[in-house]
């Protein structure tokens, strides 16, 4: 049975309408709708939770984000030029912690510094934030040491070499050069890195915290044992979205305006067909 | 007016099991202008880049201004300070605009502080003719203007001599008299020139000496009349055959 182009085109395309349609019908009739608006949509609950979501919660969640990206990029930036280095040793050190640190779950990392420090260095103080920071900046910069490292090494040989026929140190070279362009190339995934962090900071929540210390998810944790709601998770979430979306589309626009390199297109995942 | 400023004695070069450079004598003095020409792969490009030791040389001596830099005691970034490089393509760094592309390694590495770096680039921009992009990005710039700039560039640092390797080969054709231009002027100027190329016409007019390389060795040297005018050699004689001739190739 040969199909034309066209025909084909149009009964792929309806046979994915049909699909979406029956789908979303059995959803609407099975679910019990009354009870889901009880749950998650309770306007009274919303209105307790302002302002202290996003005055404590939000900005917590920002503070750690923030706090451990920075940390991670400060590690990650000696991590990736080790990885370069001409010294042997250098090298495993960077590939042997890069490899460490992926290879285990953030919370592990979080549960070992946040608990693990005190003991290991009597007398640190740990509060909140500088254990976050750490262990949110370790699980990060194990990720950024390797996409920097790539970074780097996308930054073409003439931009070395124009710089060390200037004159200039292998040092100065990297500080001015190199690894300036490395972030313009890695810029894209080091958002995406962010968005990742934004969410892994929800791990806060198993360190134990007092109130001024919530973060989103043990904010909206706390609220639904209080409320006896689903409403605090849909807030929290909410929350969460305002800050990863905007951060997604801005990794998309700079990938774009990068001219970075293309993801696949829709084609090629044979879900949609060009008219 | 006989001072050398470089000295090449013995130079030979390999890449693994590649003879490249296999022994290459040349002195270039002040204010000469040396063009290389020879075929593509001949180790013109290699012979250039060992003058600032972006090639390491694997035996033979490389004098600069009286600066051995085959010695691996000698301050290298120094010596490049004076040595100042163009590239077939540009390398202005893709990050910075004109200006800072002039000014970053007067700052770093001679010290200078801004607005005497500022007042240096300027100088050179105006010398070749780009005044007017000082706040632009390489990017908005045509090949012809990129090249421009990386000649200010390298004029910013006050170099001793120049090397040139086929500034002019990465460009469409009606941008190479621009770059040709400036290169021109400065050699009227009094600039030592180290120059690979393929524009005969540029040789004959601007230098000095012209040296004709083919795999690896000096086959020919001398004053541009007789090498590019009435060349001894026979491999001259063919390769420039194909360089002046280039839709008739399969004649000969
Ligand atoms: N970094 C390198 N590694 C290996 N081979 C190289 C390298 N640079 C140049 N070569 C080889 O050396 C030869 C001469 O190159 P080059 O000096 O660039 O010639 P030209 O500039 O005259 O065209 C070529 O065969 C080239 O492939
Ligand atoms: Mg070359």
């Amino acid at each position: 049975m040969a199909l034309s182009r066209r025909k084909r085109a149009r009964l792929i395309r309806g046979t994915q309408y049909a699909i979406l349609v029956v789908v979303a019908v059995v959803f609407a009739l099975t679910a019990d709708w009354t009870r889901i608006q009880q749950a998650f949509f309770r306007p009274e609950v919303v209105r307790e939770m302002f302002p202290d979501v996003i005055t404590v919660a939000l900005l917590n969640t920002v503070i750690y984000t923030g706090l451990g990206f920075g940390f991670g990029l400060a590690l990650a930036i000696p991590l990736a030029l080790m990885r370069l280095s001409s010294v042997a040793p250098y090298r495993w050190i960077s590939g042997i912690y890069v490899e460490f640190f992926r290879g285990l779950p953030a919370l592990l990392v979080i549960l070992a510094v946040g608990n693990g420090v005190p003991i290991a260095f009597p007398g640190a103080i740990l509060n909140k934030y500088l254990a976050l920071m750490v262990a949110l900046g370790i699980v990060g910069s194990a990720y950024m040491a390797e996409t920097l490292r790539a970074g780097i090494q996308a930054v073409p040989a003439g931009q070395v070499e124009a710089a060390r026929s200037l004159g200039m140190s292998p040092m100065r070279t990297t500080i001015w050069v190199v690894i300036p362009q490395a972030f313009k190339i890695i810029l894209p995934p080091l958002t995406n890195e962010l968005i990742l962090l934004t969410k892994d900071s929800s791990l806060a929540l198993f360190l134990g915290a007092s109130i001024s210390e919530y973060e989103l998810t043990q904010f909206g944790r706390v609220a639904l044992n209080q409320y006896q709601s689903l409403t605090p998770v849909l807030v929290a979430g909410v929350c969460y979205l305002i800050i990863t979306i905007p951060l997604s589309y801005l990794s998309r626009y700079l990938e774009k305006r990068g001219g970075g390199k293309k993801i696949s297109s829709p084609e090629s995942t044979g879900l949609d067909v060009t008219p | 007016m006989t001072e050398v400023v470089i000295e090449i004695t013995g130079l030979t070069k390999s890449f693994g099991q590649l003879e490249v450079l296999r022994g290459i004598d040349l002195t270039v003095t002040r204010g000469q202008v040396v063009c290389v020409i020879g075929p593509s792969g001949s180790g013109k490009s290699t012979l250039l880049r060992c003058v600032n030791l972006l090639e390491e040389p694997n035996s033979g001596s490389v004098v600069v201004n009286g600066v051995e830099l085959n010695d691996p005691d000698a301050d290298i970034d120094a010596a490049r300070t004076r040595i100042g490089m163009v590239f077939q393509s540009f390398n202005l760094f893709a990050h910075q605009n004109v200006l800072n592309n002039l000014t970053l390694a007067q700052r770093k590495v001679l010290k200078r502080d801004r607005a005497k770096a500022q007042e240096v680039a300027l100088a050179n921009l105006e010398r070749v003719g780009l005044s007017e992009k000082v706040n632009a990005m390489p990017g908005e710039l045509s090949g012809g203007q990129q090249q421009r700039a990386a000649i200010a560039r390298a004029l910013s640092m006050d170099p001793d001599v120049m090397l040139f390797d086929e500034p002019t080969s990465a460009l469409d054709p009606e941008l190479v008299g621009e770059v040709l231009s400036v290169m021109r002027q400065l050699a009227t100027e009094g600039m030592t020139m180290l120059v690979v190329t393929h524009e005969m016409q540029f040789a004959r007019e601007v230098a000095d000496t012209v040296l004709f390389m083919d795999a690896g060795v000096v086959v020919e040297q001398g004053p541009a009349t007789q090498v590019i005018g009435n060349p001894r050699q026979e491999r001259t004689k063919s390769f420039l055959h194909r360089v002046l001739n280039p839709v008739h190739v399969d004649e000969k």
